[in-house]
């Protein structure tokens, strides 16, 4: 066997609490299907034929019943639940599991949307041996209003600093500006072997890693790392060009080492490979280098490489943010080609419904109803003389007549009193929003979840 | 390249026992037999459980099956039936005629030499009768033209003749039957599409695009290809691994690993089943990249060895075996093929030569670098060219060790030759008749040194020989990715858009063939020989085999 899948649904979708704090993230509502199924989807259109999901009970529960993820997911889901509480990092999700990992491994998040070929990224793991290989993507400006954030858009989030080669496939530097200090800082051993390099900042990571085995069996060593990607990554990154990972001889010195429980030295262990003369013989033999203009051999000598394939066009979508979760929804519909309106829905034929609605089953749409560039979730009553633009209704909401709902997401088994007037406001899960009501950017949530911070 | 690596039939062991056992030579022509035989008998096989027993059978490819072999005078008479070119007949004999399958496998030990000849020239003169009328209907390949001396090639191998529509749709049937489990279409071995306008003088040849690599049709965690084979495609495909000895040992190593997870089904035996295992592998290794001389011959001994295996022999003495197996061909044939290839041409370097190769050749930088530490005094000069670019990897490493190297592009050419005192090239393959077939250009350096009288050595292992025959360069060859060719300068790139000019082609060609009266010396590790005395090297070959 080749890769095994490992999708991590564990997460708490920290940074969007007001949708989250009724619905698990990887259950969240994104075209109608539970965000868990985008990814599983992936995996499945690309040949997996077992994933090992990582999540909690509540979850696991959910999806045993959930219809979507039962009939429409062929493969085999092997749930595996960890505590809520133990706030575990997906390293430490990983360190769970090594049992159960027997080959190299695909790291998937539940919140990933994308059409990405899998493919060049798998290519790139195995045509270069590679110890990691991910998949990043342009990020593309939001550019729908989100509902309850007052003032323009912080630039809060800490930029990404990623260092490609000329190739742009090797990646060489990768840091977040949270983790600097001053500016970036380039070692000179990295400047020395890789003169030319592109450093990107308008990148967004996929979370989706493949990684080889023996960095598995090294994480279970090394406890003190538990986020793949804070951690893990930027340290296999900077491990590539450390002086203890590229000279050949220094195996011998490292049986030596192994009593003072170096960690890179289990590192570099259980890099090496059967066969290893033969490997060695045909790179001498072959006449490629991946870099030219200075003396040394293929790849430098190193045995360590981490690459990136970073994607151009296409969709590719975390959504672990509301303005990423409402994007989401407006283009989750060009992923699959299920019809717009769910053939079981009630809709009556003096509604105006537009051609980029979703309309989840079982609904019951009214006469005189005008939905445009939404997505109407499941059983959800629509009563008539309603006007429903850009917005996202989830499940079992009951919108009554004459309401007036513009650019916001309504959570499930809310009410919407008649006649109100709702323009950017996040209604929160089995809200009652008072009949003619007028809310204006607004986050409409119940007192209890004021509670939580 | 291809035609040694290409799928028989499962061995049949008496056959070529009862050949060895008389201690005749194995010609060309009989071993064609011998293949055509063993195929002959499987299709029979196959049969068998269909219809009863038949003797006529209208095969869907005209199979010539020749009498087993014989003194010259018994051959002249079976070949006096007519033959579609009513030409004298040649002496040892080819003349192709139709003929019946070969008599079942269970029988063949029984009877002896001369019954099975005269079975099978009756059978021959029932089939003359019945096929007369309609001779010419299936002999599509027999309309090559048959000459006199060369046996005629009865099939042409499929990766010559792409534009013909008819052979791809069988080759892309072949893959199906290749698939390696039984159920699902999704277990097929894809076939990769050819990519741009091709040269019509090579529209023949495939021609594959990088961007689109064979892995994008298969499932990511490969099921039905091994995971190696998978990686060593990609890294074929990529050119990572580049070279004709640096293939052949990638290839060895990944079949390694192949043997070492298998398993063999029950009711199967390992000497078969890890055979047909093997087929699409080698399809899909052959569709990533095509497959050189060297594989070919590496496969060849492989499959020998895994049908050698006795059935009595537990998987796991026979999977270390195979694996010992491995490990010495890959030391005999290349390690120390290399340095006994070393040590003659070190003879021939002396003290004050200027020596000229050409791209990256392995075996020559090794040579190169033995006569340097032993103290030869001498410089070098690196001849490259586009769009490969091979010659800066080998002045890379001629210079790490301290030789002093001149780099020039091969337009320099006859600028540089009047200082050269010898040309040492490598090889790719070497074939029958003496012709070297190396990278593109090597005819070229062969050609202008010998208009300024410089020897011209060239260097290969036996391993490489190979019993084709080829006086060209068209015939026979490999399309590289014609996007290769377009050259990005301060952010443009002229080529960009060749696909919209409707007449204009890009052709990337990786081989070509050196003529025998260019080359002065072959370097083999069995000595050094004229390029003329390449067939007795490949008879003696076999004849140890």
């Amino acid at each position: 066997m080749e890769l095994q899948a490992v999708l991590m649904a564990a997460g708490g979708g920290s940074r969007m609490m007001d949708l989250t704090y009724n619905t698990p993230k990887p259950l969240l509502p994104v075209g109608n299907k539970p965000l868990i199924w985008y990814p599983l989807n992936l995996l499945e259109r690309v040949g997996f034929e077992e994933v090992i999901v990582i999540t909690t009970k509540e979850v696991q529960k959910m999806i045993s019943t959930d219809p979507k993820v039962k009939l429409d997911v062929k493969m085999k889901l092997d749930l595996v639940c960890i505590q809520e509480d133990a706030d575990m990092g997906t390293a430490d999700a990983l360190r769970h599991i090594q049992q159960k990992v027997k080959t190299d491994v695909l790291v998937v998040s539940c919140d990933l949307i994308t059409d990405a070929a899998l493919h060049e990224v798998v290519d790139l793991f195995r045509a270069h041996n590679a110890t990691l290989s991910m998949l990043m993507s342009k990020a593309h400006e939001f550019t729908e209003t989100v509902p309850g954030q007052k003032g323009k858009k912080k630039t809060g989030e800490q930029r990404d600093f990623v260092g490609v080669d000329g190739t742009g496939k090797r990646l060489l530097f990768m840091a977040n500006e949270a983790d600097l200090d001053e500016g970036v800082v380039i070692r000179k051993s990295i400047m020395r072997k890789h003169p030319r390099m592109h450093i990107k900042t308008g990148l967004v990571d996929a979370h989706l890693y493949c990684l080889k085995k023996s960095v598995v069996d090294f994480l279970a060593d090394n406890k003190s790392i538990s986020s793949i990607r804070g951690e893990l990554v930027p340290y296999l990154v900077r491990k590539q060009f450390s002086k203890s990972t590229n000279s050949p001889k220094v195996i011998d010195e490292t049986h030596q080492n192994l009593k003072k429980n170096d960690s890179n030295v289990n590192l570099e262990i259980q890099i090496s490979s059967r066969d290893e003369e033969l490997l060695h013989l045909t790179q001498e033999r072959s006449c490629w280098n991946d870099h030219r203009g200075d003396m040394s051999d293929a790849y430098h000598g190193g045995r360590l490489r981490c690459y990136v394939h970073i994607m151009d066009e296409g969709i590719c979508y975390r959504v672990n943010t509301l303005a990423a979760y409402i994007e989401a929804n407006r283009l989750a519909p060009k992923l699959f080609d299920e019809p717009a309106v769910h053939p079981s829905a009630v809709v009556s034929e003096r509604c105006l419904i537009g051609a980029d609605s979703i309309i989840g089953a079982s609904c019951q749409i009214s006469d005189k109803t005008s939905i445009k560039r939404s997505t109407i979730g499941v059983s959800t009553t629509v009563r008539e003389k309603v006007k429903v633009t850009n917005s996202i209704i989830m499940h079992g909401v009951t919108i009554e007549e004459g309401c007036n709902i513009q650019g916001s997401v309504i959570c499930s088994n809310a009410v919407i009193g008649r006649g109100a007037d709702i323009k950017y406001c996040l209604v929160g899960s089995a809200q009652r929003i008072e009949p003619d009501a007028e809310r204006t950017n607004e986050v409409i949530v119940g007192t209890d979840q004021l509670m939580e911070i | 390249m291809a035609d040694c690596g290409e799928p028989d039939g499962p061995g049949n062991k008496d056959d070529i026992t009862r050949s060895k056992n008389e201690g005749k030579e194995l010609t060309k022509e009989e071993k064609q037999r011998l293949r055509k035989q063993k195929k002959h008998q499987k299709k029979q096989k196959e049969r068998k459980n269909e219809k009863g027993p038949s003797e006529t059978e209208k095969d869907k490819t005209p199979v010539s099956l020749l009498p087993p072999p014989q003194p010259v005078a018994t051959q002249k008479a079976p070949s006096a039936l007519p033959a579609p070119a009513s030409a004298p007949i040649p002496v040892p004999a080819s003349a192709p005629f139709h003929s019946s399958p070969a008599p079942s496998p269970a029988d063949k030990p029984a009877k002896s030499k001369a019954e099975l000849k005269a079975e099978r020239r009756a059978r021959q003169e029932t089939d003359r009768a019945a096929k007369q009328p309609g001779s010419s209907s299936s002999g599509i390949k027999t309309k090559v033209p048959l000459s006199e001396l060369n046996p005629v090639v009865k099939r042409l191998p499929e990766h010559v003749q792409v534009d013909d529509p008819a052979v791809v749709k069988r080759l892309a049937k072949k893959l199906e039957r290749q698939q390696t489990l039984p159920y699902g279409a999704s277990n097929k071995i894809p076939l990769r599409s050819d990519y741009g306008y091709k040269v019509s003088l090579f529209s023949h040849l495939h021609q594959y695009s990088r961007k689109a690599p064979l892995t994008q049709l298969l499932s990511i965690p490969s099921t039905v290809i091994h995971p190696s084979i998978v990686r060593l495609g990609l890294q074929y495909s990529q050119g990572i691994v580049a070279g004709s000895n640096a293939r052949s040992v990638a290839l060895l190593h990944a079949f390694k690993q192949v043997i070492r997870d298998y398993t063999t089904p029950p009711n199967e035996e390992l000497s078969r089943d890890l055979v047909n295992k093997l087929k699409p592998y080698i399809s899909f290794l052959n569709q990533c990249r095509p497959l050189s001389a060297s594989m070919g011959n590496a496969i060849k001994y492989i499959k020998k060895e895994i049908s050698n295996i006795p059935s009595q022999c537990k998987e796991e003495e026979a999977k270390t075996k195979l694996l010992t197996c491995i490990d010495r061909y890959i030391e005999e044939k290349i390690v120390l093929a290399a340095k006994a290839i070393s040590k003659y041409a070190i003879e021939k370097i002396s003290d004050g030569d200027v020596i000229l190769v050409y791209g990256y050749s392995s075996l020559v930088n090794n040579i190169l670098c033995e006569a340097f530490e032993k103290s030869r005094k001498f410089r070098v000069i690196v001849v490259d060219s586009r769009p490969r670019l091979e010659g800066r990897e080998a002045l890379r490493r001629l210079v790490q060790r301290g030789i002093s190297c001149t780099y020039v592009l091969i337009s320099a050419l006859s600028y540089i030759l009047p200082e050269v005192s010898k040309v040492f090239l490598g090889a790719h393959a070497l074939l029958a008749n003496g012709y070297v077939m190396s990278r593109v250009g090597t005819s070229q350096i062969a050609l202008v040194a010998r208009t300024y009288n410089v020897p011209v050595l060239v260097c290969c292992e036996t391993y490489k020989f190979c019993e084709r025959v080829q006086t060209d360069s068209f015939v026979s060859n490999e399309l590289d990715d014609p996007d290769d060719l377009m050259v990005t300068r301060k952010g443009k790139t002229q080529l960009e858009n060749w696909q919209d000019v409707s007449s204009l082609g890009l052709l990337n060609l990786v081989y070509d063939v050196t003529p025998p009266d260019f080359v002065d010396l072959v370097i083999t590790d069995l000595g050094m020989i004229p390029c003329t005395s390449v067939p007795v090297v490949l008879r003696v070959k076999n004849l140890d085999q």
